[in-house]
């Protein structure tokens, strides 16, 4: 037998195991993408497979400079230009792969099928344009609505926001909301379309708690409203919890777990989860005890292990040595990727 | 007010305020006036610490920048160590801001990207005169291997940094002059998990170790109750609720400070709590509301009794100070306070 890629021999296993009756509605396989750089091509994501049903909503966790951003745009092909390329992998988005498609296509699945909602809403909103003119522009471009009926639907867009009289709003420059409201403006132009597919990047993390849980709630009830799926990726693992059916973990670039959200907070199995899970601050810790860390840093991206780059960040030898570990399905359900450091016998004694 | 105290007090507001002016119009006449901090009055023990928490807008920054002088309050006194600090001038206020220090938020924004590391950590040093070049340079290699900085870091600079040691940067030259007091303004906030429970833990020893005081400003709560002796919630500029971190968390009794608590998300997929949806933001500080402001927000039955009464802090429980407003309070905890 030849020796496969393990990242490809999940891939394949995932698919063998897949029911075709099921409500897929995206699948990323084995996605890599890159920047090209002074100091060459540096690779931001390396390798990610994962899939969301209809209706569901795939929780994507990791620290700064993860890949789990990067991931966001490159299946939406919105990596900035030149510098960032998708080099390999799929995105099947309703059978259709996504990297395959025209530019044409891709404008229509952008803001039509697939809303996007970043995390800083002012950057995303024209401070030169009326609210009004750019929720409606949604309407024109994708409902080729004329000016009058697309400034008629974005005032009813505003209002399934809960945005407090939005007749008046629509009059309003982004500057004069609150951020919370702007945040409203954003998932009101990104639901316009009733897209099947919400991809959230961090979009409470500007926001007061008070505030991240109204806007949490509002996308909850309108996905349950509109039967759409949603990618969150969010730093926050209180976010995770309460909002996801399905948690995938990310670190340096990869995946190293994946489970069902109560399986994951019940039964960590990588040790990089299990030291995120155990370094938050809980209300029920006694205060003023000390917290539990993750000694050292992620690699800088030029200077990534080709193994197990949790065992790089510990600094210790991996058992696979440069070798890649494998994804594998612990349990039902719930993938992990096996580094004998990381993962199962010592290692778990270890924690 | 100054019965809110603790023992062995180090810093001491009476009844702070701090208005800025509102100028609109082509004369740029005053038209109002913004109430960010609207009487406030707190107490740090030394070796303690306060958190301080509350929605954006709530005059948590203005307070902490009031209390170390960068700001002078309209009203209100603010006495440290012993010394009443709100009317001095510059010169004699001094040796005072030696003993305060401030670490702040952004710790890209707060580092000047043109001084190497050794430099920014040994400029307070310079400042107040402290030693001669040599001995500055031991206590920065000191003081960059006591938050954990590599040594060869003095050379470098803030930008080569990640987010998590630039705060490392930050402590080095917050504690540099050993300071009684370092007034925290969302030091973690940037901050990746992992690295925040290692700044927590760095802000944690280095107290035990010096016996400084905190005023820690920062919006989430897990946080504030996790490094707090006592906790402060703060709603449009004023104090709401003060009690021990313990009592905050177990028996929450005004009504803003249950919402805000209700909100955090819980790690734990399991837990089903009731959230207590607060709408809208937080008001303007502008015009406030003229009653109790929070009550206002929820549109309370009982609003319009609230205008003209006192709302100041009532002791419900000893130790454990709460506004005195029919609007935020159970009808129990109202009884209690008549």
């Amino acid at each position: 037998m030849t020796e496969e890629d393990p990242a490809k021999a999940a891939d394949r296993e995932i698919d063998e195991k897949h029911d075709p009756k099921s409500q897929e509605l995206l699948r990323v396989r084995g996605l890599e993408s890159a920047f090209d750089t002074e100091r060459g091509l540096l690779k931001a994501v390396d390798g990610v497979s994962f899939s969301v049903d209809r209706g569901q909503t795939l929780g994507i966790v990791g620290e700064s400079g993860c890949g789990k951003s990067v991931t966001a745009m490159s299946l939406i092909s919105l990596l900035p230009r030149p510098a960032g390329k998708v080099l390999a992998g799929e995105v099947i988005f309703k059978g259709e792969d996504l990297q395959k498609v025209s530019e044409t296509r891709l404008h229509e699945v952008r803001g039509g099928e697939i809303g996007t909602i970043f995390q800083e809403p002012m950057t995303a909103l024209n401070p030169v344009h009326r609210i009004g003119r750019q929720v409606s522009e949604v309407f024109r471009l994708h409902k080729k609505m004329d000016k009058k009926e697309a400034w008629e639907a974005a005032i009813e867009a505003l209002r399934m926001t809960r945005i407090p009289s939005p007749e008046i709003r629509v009059g309003d420059y982004p500057h004069q909301l609150s951020g919370g409201m702007r945040q409203r403006v954003v998932i009101a132009m990104a639901l316009a379309c009733q897209p099947d597919l919400l991809i959230a990047d961090e979009p409470t993390t500007a926001l007061d708690v008070t505030v991240q849980a109204q806007i949490l709630d509002l996308i909850q009830g309108l996905q349950a409203e509109m039967g759409m799926a949603t990618i969150l990726i969010t730093h926050d693992l209180g976010v995770i919890a309460e909002n996801c059916d399905e948690v995938v973990v990310m670190y340096a670039g990869r995946v190293v777990e994946r489970a069902p959200v109560v399986e994951l907070f019940a039964n960590p199995l990588h040790a990089y989860t299990r030291g995120l899970l155990n370094s938050i601050p809980r209300l029920s810790l006694p205060p003023k005890t000390e917290l539990n860390t993750i000694p050292g840093m992620v690699a800088a991206l030029s200077e990534m292990a080709s193994g197990c780059r949790f065992c790089q960040r510990m600094e210790r030898e991996s058992s696979l040595g440069d070798e890649r570990p494998e994804f594998r399905e612990a349990s039902r359900g719930h993938w992990v990727e096996v580094c004998p450091e990381c993962y199962g016998g010592e290692a778990h004694k270890a924690v | 007010m100054s019965e809110v105290s603790e023992r062995g007090s180090l810093l001491l507001i009476e009844d702070v305020k701090v208005h800025f002016p509102v100028r609109s119009g082509l004369m740029l006449r005053q038209t109002g006036k913004v109430k960010a901090v609207d009487g406030v009055s707190l107490e740090i023990g030394e070796g303690k610490t306060v958190g301080l928490v509350g929605e954006s807008g709530c005059g948590k920054s203005t307070l902490a920048k009031a209390v170390v002088r960068l700001l002078k309050p309209d009203e209100g006194t603010v006495t440290f160590g012993g010394t009443e600090i709100t009317g001095l001038s510059p010169r004699v206020l001094r040796p005072f801001r030696r003993e305060m220090q401030m670490i702040f938020q952004d710790p890209v924004e707060s580092l000047n990207p043109r001084q190497s590391v050794r430099q920014i950590i040994e400029e307070p040093l310079v400042i107040h005169r402290e030693g001669d070049a040599g001995e500055r340079r031991r206590r920065v290699d000191e003081l960059l291997e006591r938050v954990g900085l590599p040594a060869n870091s003095g050379e470098k600079f803030s930008f080569e940094f990640s987010g998590g040691q630039r705060q490392r940067i930050g402590i080095a030259r917050a504690i540099a002059l050993n300071p009684k007091l370092i007034v925290c303004d969302e030091p973690v906030s940037a901050l990746d998990v992992s690295v925040q429970s290692q700044i927590i833990n760095l802000l944690l020893e280095l107290q035990r170790e010096m016996g400084i005081s905190y005023l820690f400003i920062a919006h989430d709560l897990a946080v504030v109750q996790h490094v707090s002796d006592r906790v402060a919630v703060m709603y449009l500029g004023k104090i709401v609720e003060l009690a021990t971190a313990e009592a905050i968390y177990q028996r929450p009794c005004h009504a803003y400070t249950k919402a805000l608590l209700s909100a955090i998300p819980e790690a734990d997929p399991t837990a089903r709590r009731e959230r207590i949806l607060l709408e809208g933001d937080v008001p303007s500080p502008i015009n406030p509301p003229e009653g109790s402001a929070f009550g206002d927000r929820i549109s309370h039955p009982r609003y319009e009794e609230t205008i003209g009464m006192d709302l100041g802090l009532v002791e419900i429980e000893p130790g454990h100070w709460v506004a005195r407003d029919p609007c935020c309070l159970s009808e129990e905890d109202w009884k209690k306070v008549q």
